[in-house]
């Protein structure tokens, strides 16, 4: 079976023309009560919902809410012990349309590659086995870095990037892979103020080219603030759609629990707690 | 005696000539491929893999009844089999990954060491199979290594975009569907190959050094992979050069010269670059 699929997967890089087409009418990502679950417990429970091309979404939910195994889920990195997730009408295994951009402190940043290096490996999908980069992919390559602003650092060395410097790249990066879902793992977290702008910009840009982003996210106020929806999760789903709904303090009680309240004295919960509450008394 | 005569001397033997021949060709193929052992953080695999084909080398030895050329061969099937064996292992078992290394390792080359104790001769055989013997390479070995070694250096100049990606970034190797398993299976094959190729230049307990060491040593010196991998072969076929040089005139053993020659490039490259930070440091 596992080697089939190998096979298969050997076949198709071979040549990535023949891989799968996308259904007209079928919404860009569904996930259908999606569940994971490891040796150790379960990650994901039940997990359903339906995301529109263009879209920007924030993934919000305490630690271990299973924020990392839902993206990966959805990537086909990881396979749902139950339910399914469907791009385009398929199997997210046969897509190259979706781009995983890592958390930076996954990565072993002394590997001896330049940014171009790096962005250019987003095209290994669409140039296949034994072919190099022609002109049209360097052409590619060269707009990721230009939409990210990074044409001037695509020499340097990748242990010499700051950290907001690092997320670019990688976006870059799911830009020359030609993406049409990005999911992005805590892009935000580590990152000073106008590192974040930045991103924040990018992602302007990448709604301009009808690329829906799905981000997870430790910040409620950047989660009610930036994006069109908000998906709550501890390891069930337990609420989405805008800010207002989906972070209704009952909601968010249901997730965090008495975290919400424990933490006054911490910077980040205190200042979420407060802006949702404002938020309501805005409404009211 | 003037320098010229210093290295023209041995040059008159034909064995010395094979032996630089050898010691050259293996330097580059374990440099290339050792880049991605180090990258990937597998020392201690090829440390092991080196050790477990021991018992292979040893039925074919007493099969053959000493005879040296089938060893290759035997060799061969042997490593392939115990680096899909150990990837598989870790991979299926509750076990650590460098835990099932351990075992596999230990194991085998115990089992080896047994087999080819059965023999009267065992000290000099086995010492030979243990540090190699450069010197001892015969015109059709020299084909073997470079028809293998070639295949090898093929290999990785075709995939090399994948193994890139395999090793920066598994994940996205993963969402770019590529078939990952079969190249980390390609991988363990490659050094696999590039192991019993090294086999008679250094033997199964210096193996590591020649895939770890030049590679390590660039590794300092370039941030580029390209370029890590060429000056790795540049510094390890200087080390087979040099050592067995010094092997010649000072009688030390070979693979080991060859083996401390690199040691000593990375000591070397590695203390400047230390002196280099210091300075830096205090202006």
């Amino acid at each position: 079976m596992t080697i089939f699929k190998e096979f298969q997967k050997t076949s198709q890089h071979l040549n990535p023309r023949q891989r799968q087409a996308h259904e007209v009418n079928a919404p860009i990502l569904r996930a259908e009560s999606v569940s994971v679950r490891y040796e150790s417990g379960t990650a994901l429970e039940d997990v359903s919902f339906e995301l529109n091309a263009g879209e920007r979404i924030a993934i919000v939910g305490p630690n271990g809410a299973g924020k990392s195994t839902l993206l990966k889920a959805i990537s086909g990195v990881q396979m749902p012990t139950s339910g399914q997730v469907q791009i385009f009408g398929h199997n997210p295994d046969g897509h190259i349309c979706i781009a995983y951009v890592p958390q930076r402190s996954q990565v072993d940043w002394s590997f001896p590659v330049t940014v171009a290096d790096v962005v250019m490996m987003g095209r290994v999908g669409q140039l296949g086995l034994f072919r190099n980069p022609r002109p049209k992919d360097w052409k590619i390559v060269n707009q990721a870095l230009d939409v990210v602003n990074l044409t001037q650092l695509a020499k340097r060395q990748i242990d010499q990037l700051s950290g907001g410097q690092q997320q670019r790249m990688f976006i870059a990066r799911a830009l020359a892979q030609e993406a049409e879902l990005m999911l992005m793992d805590e892009p935000l977290t580590g990152l000073d103020v106008t590192s974040q702008e930045d991103i924040f910009n990018i992602m302007d840009e990448l709604r301009q080219r009808d690329v829906t982003v799905l981000v997870s996210l430790h910040d409620l106020k950047m989660a009610s603030e930036r994006f069109d929806r908000v998906i709550l999760l501890n390891k069930r789903m337990l609420a989405i759609g805008p800010a207002e709904v989906a972070l209704h303090p009952d909601n968010l009680l249901a997730a965090y629990g008495g975290h919400l309240h424990l933490v006054p004295t911490d910077n980040g919960m205190l200042a979420l707690g407060d802006t949702c509450c404002e938020g309501e008394h805005d409404h009211v | 005696m003037t320098m010229f005569d210093l290295i023209l001397e041995p040059l008159q033997y034909a064995f010395m000539v094979r032996g630089l021949a050898a010691a050259v060709m293996v330097g580059i193929v374990c440099a290339v491929v050792g880049t991605y052992v180090v990258l990937r953080g597998m020392a201690f695999f090829g440390d092991a893999l080196a050790h477990s084909i021991l018992p292979g080398v040893a039925i074919g030895y007493l099969v053959g009844g000493g005879e040296r050329k089938p060893l290759f061969w035997w060799a061969l099937v042997a490593a392939i089999l115990s680096s899909l064996g150990i990837g598989t292992i870790s991979r299926n078992t509750k076990i650590k990954e460098d835990t099932a290394i351990g075992i596999i390792f230990a194991g085998t080359f115990a089992l080896g060491v047994a087999l080819i104790s059965t023999v009267r001769s065992y000290t000099v055989d086995l010492a030979h199979f243990l540090f190699g013997d450069v010197l001892g390479v015969r015109t059709d070995d020299l084909w073997l290594i470079a028809i293998f070694g070639g295949l090898a250096l093929l290999t990785i100049i075709a995939f090399y975009k994948e193994f890139m990606v395999l090793s920066f970034d598994p994940v996205l190797a993963m969402t770019l569907r590529l078939p990952v398993r079969l190249l980390d299976m390609l991988l363990l094959i490659l050094i696999a190959v590039t192991i019993v190729v090294s086999l008679q230049t250094v033997g199964v307990a210096l193996m590591v050094a020649m895939l770890v060491t030049p590679a390590a040593t660039a590794y300092l010196l370039t941030k580029r992979l390209p370029v890590m991998m060429v000056l790795a072969a540049t510094i390890a076929s200087i080390s087979g050069v040099v050592g067995l040089y010094l092997s010649y005139y000072w009688s030390i053993a070979s693979g080991s010269a060859i083996v401390l020659v690199c040691t000593a490039i990375f000591g070397l490259v590695w203390g400047m670059q230390a002196i280099g930070q210091r300075i830096r440091m205090r202006t």
